[in-house]
């Protein structure tokens, strides 16, 4: 045991220390923090500045009738003709100018939006929107319907969804939330066996280039230096993805106090919930910074949809997730990690290793197709095998768990997983004993079964 | 005292016999060299001695009890293919080398110090292995066997890739640990090197052991009754007296002096050839041929492969 530490030791200080491991650590979370707030910055950039707009509106229907936000203002210019304004155009004040011709009611082309740059998505919505509401408003007043029946049928449907847990209790829940903490579990562990797996196979392959191996297995078993060497990068792993996190939620707050000066009150909270939403594609919701004439009503539903988000957050068991995540995390990278140290092994350098990658990388992106298709159908029959059988479980398991799984499918996931990665430990460390030591020889799957077959 | 004992030790890879009944005896505080030609199975019987693999068949003794896996850090093994991690510095690499063999960090820090100042590499503790040369990590390899005072020490070609004067300065350190009570197994193609430094050998052809014992003893086991006498005179003449209990094997010039070899047939005494050559020539030097270990090893390796054998 005293010598797995010591090699464990080797392995995590030597990779810790490098330049690679730093840069990564902190290039990630920037990563990250830019994905979360990116959009919501834009948003913000977008709408500072102010647009005056200039509007000759030969209709007639619209003078100070169309809405400002903000950042869009309206100048109304009377009897001016569309060439006035374009003459000197760069040099005035304007953004554009909105030609409303006089058939405006009758003819959809008949609005047109001038300017000397292309306008922006949120100016165009912003008026078109502007424009077809009032003249509805209009028709439908021209056509008998008092303002307050108006009024009155306006309808907004928001879907609450409440689970009944078996104990009786309701739960508030959010599927898209549940959707998102399933495919950032599942994709974490793909890509942490993926990424460390690799590195414990470089690892193998760099001792045995190196002839250092002979050396280190007349002191070790060489199971001992095969283990040491996949807990030391696991754990290299587990201090990056502990490190990741940290730095994330540092600049995640940092830059929200940055972006949303407003933090602390519960509007900053929802809307950046709101825009990690959008960006994930979980909820068709509004812009979140359109006040006006619906932002009112807008900002109701805002509110009431965060405020389930928030509950929905409070009622996902998250010390579980984290729990099993760390489990299926460790289980999924020491299964497959052994079987990356067995590829080291058997070959004698990179290039060599294709042939026998492919029945590992299968399963890996079954997993992955599974975790995309089967997320949406959790209970379904696809995602519960690929979640009980362990060479796909950690990843799908993860994106089941946060819709609830019965107790007794995690567990015998949890239990296949470790026999499995025993089973796999076992024959890994067969085919590692051997490969280590043996110099160019051309190794195909008849030369591993024939090592597994060694008696030592 | 027999340090280490190997009893009928057999070793078979899947379609190959490694080793086939194979026993040596090392006595201890002796050089004992491991001869055999390449793919004779010298390493596979290194790595069972160093518990890398193990035997099919047969026992390795350590004084008398079964080897042991903590008696692992009571040897030094120095591989023939050997490397060190590149990116690692030296002076930590060296560090954990001696800790896997059981050292303690203090000491082996100690340790560590006095031997690079015996080889003056101390400046190098904190380079980087791929910033040296070939020779200067064989070095640190060699301070990385010796360093936890192993009693066992077993060296696989360990004079390749040094030149003559590291060569030297090597040679006199394994001399040094011999003195200092160390049994040293030594393995090589160089039978120059063998002569010098071996009290034992064991000569692995084919996976088996065919010749064992005291280099002394089998050097003159195959000596060939074969004198070298100088003189000064006529070589024909000399001849001419020979009768047909004499073969000459050859003629040469030795410092100036002629030479002759003369093998001596039907149990004849040196005694009776010099009576029988004094009166014609000047005898200015008298020795027994003895075979050196490159004719024996030779002679050895192509006798086994003529007879042919049943084990391969």
């Amino acid at each position: 045991m005293n010598k797995i530490k010591l090699i464990l030791q080797r392995e995590y200080m030597t990779r810790v220390r490098k330049k690679t491991f730093i840069v990564m650590t902190i290039l990630g979370p920037l990563l990250f923090g830019a994905i979360v707030i990116a959009p919501a910055w834009l948003a913000t950039l977008e709408d500072t500045k102010t647009k005056n707009i200039a509007v000759i509106d030969s209709s007639h229907l619209f003078v100070n009738r169309l809405p400002e936000t903000e950042s869009i203002k309206f100048t109304y210019l009377e009897n001016k003709k569309v060439e006035d304004v374009r003459q000197n155009f760069t040099d005035s004040e304007y953004y554009a100018l909105l030609y409303i011709t006089h058939l405006v009611a009758n003819t959809n082309n008949s609005v047109i939006l001038y300017s000397d740059q292309q306008p922006s998505l949120g100016v165009k919505g912003h008026i078109s929107s502007a424009i077809e509401k009032h003249l509805e408003q209009k028709k439908l007043r021209a056509a008998g319907i008092d303002d307050n029946i108006l009024q009155s049928v306006k309808t907004s449907v928001n879907l609450r969804t409440i689970q009944w847990t078996e104990s009786g209790e309701e739960k508030e829940s959010s599927t898209e939330l549940a959707m998102i903490v399933g495919y950032i579990g599942g994709f974490l562990i793909y890509f942490f066996i993926f990424l460390f797996g690799a590195q414990v196979m470089r690892g193998v392959i760099e001792e045995k280039t190196n002839r250092i191996v002979e050396i280190i297995v007349s002191s070790v078993k060489p199971f001992q230096l095969m283990m040491g060497k996949i807990i030391g990068i696991g754990l290299v792993g587990l201090t990056q993805f502990a490190l990741w996190v940290l730095l994330t939620l540092m600049i995640v707050s940092g830059a929200k106090s940055f972006v949303f000066p407003e933090l602390g009150t519960p509007k900053a909270q929802e809307v950046t919930a709101n825009s990690i939403m959008e960006s994930s594609g979980g909820s068709a919701n509004a812009a979140p910074f359109s006040p006006g004439q619906a932002g009112a009503e807008q900002e109701l539903t805002e509110n009431l949809q965060a405020a389930q988000i928030f509950n929905a957050l409070g009622d996902i068991n998250f010390a579980l997730i984290i729990g099993v995540f760390i489990f299926f995390f460790l289980g999924g990278y020491l299964l497959y990690g052994s079987l990356f140290a067995a590829i080291g092994s058997a070959v004698d350098n990179e290039t060599d290793t294709q042939q026998f990658m492919l029945p590992i990388t299968i399963p890996l992106i079954l997993a992955i197709i599974v975790l995309v298709n089967g997320i949406s159908n959790p209970q379904g029959g696809i995602a519960f095998w690929f979640s009980i059988i362990p060479l796909t479980s950690p990843i799908v398991m993860m994106a089941r768990l946060p819709f609830g799984v019965p107790e007794w499918q995690v567990l015998l996931s949890m239990a296949l997983l470790v026999l499995t990665f025993m089973g796999t430990t076992w024959l890994s460390g067969k085919i590692y004993r051997t490969g280590i030591l043996m110099y160019g020889k051309k190794v195909n799957y008849r030369e591993l079964w024939k090592w597994i077959r060694y008696r030592n | 005292m027999d340090f280490l004992k190997i009893r009928n030790v057999e070793k078979r890879f899947v379609n190959h016999l490694a080793l086939d009944d194979v026993s040596m005896t090392v006595p201890q505080n002796s050089i004992y060299g491991l001869l055999g030609p390449n793919g004779a199975g010298k390493t596979t019987l290194i790595r069972i001695i160093n518990r890398i693999t193990a035997p099919d068949k047969g026992h390795v003794y350590l004084k008398d009890r079964k080897i042991q896996m903590q008696d692992v850090f009571r040897i030094g093994y120095l591989p023939e293919e050997r490397g060190l991690y590149k990116k690692m510095k030296v002076g930590e690499q060296a560090l954990y080398l001696a800790q896997l063999k059981g050292m303690h960090r203090k000491e082996a820090v100690q340790k560590l110090k006095y031997w690079f100042e015996k080889f003056e590499i101390q400046g190098w503790w904190d380079k980087k292995v791929e910033e040296l040369s070939k020779g200067m990590q064989q070095k640190i390899q060699f301070v990385t066997t010796v360093i936890h005072n192993p009693e066992l020490l077993i060296f696989d070609e360990p004079f390749s890739g040094f030149d003559p004067i590291n060569a030297n300065l090597l040679k006199n350190e394994v001399l040094r640990l011999k003195e200092q009570g160390s049994t040293i197994i030594f393995s090589t193609h160089n039978m120059g090197s063998v002569e010098e430094l071996c009290d034992h050998i064991t000569l692995i052809n084919k996976s088996r052991n065919i010749l064992e014992g005291p280099i002394d003893e089998i050097r003159s086991r195959y000596k060939s009754n074969t004198y070298e006498i100088e003189y000064k005179g006529d070589g024909h003449k000399l001849e001419s007296t020979l009768s047909d209990k004499y073969e000459v094997s050859g003629w040469r010039n030795s410092n100036g002096n002629k030479a002759v070899r003369i093998k001596l047939l039907q149990h004849t005494s040196e005694n009776e050839l010099l009576s029988l050559i004094l009166p014609h020539v000047e005898v200015i030097g008298f020795r027994e041929l003895i075979p050196s270990m490159n004719d024996v090893f030779i002679k050895v390796v192509n006798e086994v492969s003529h007879e042919g054998t049943p084990h391969s």
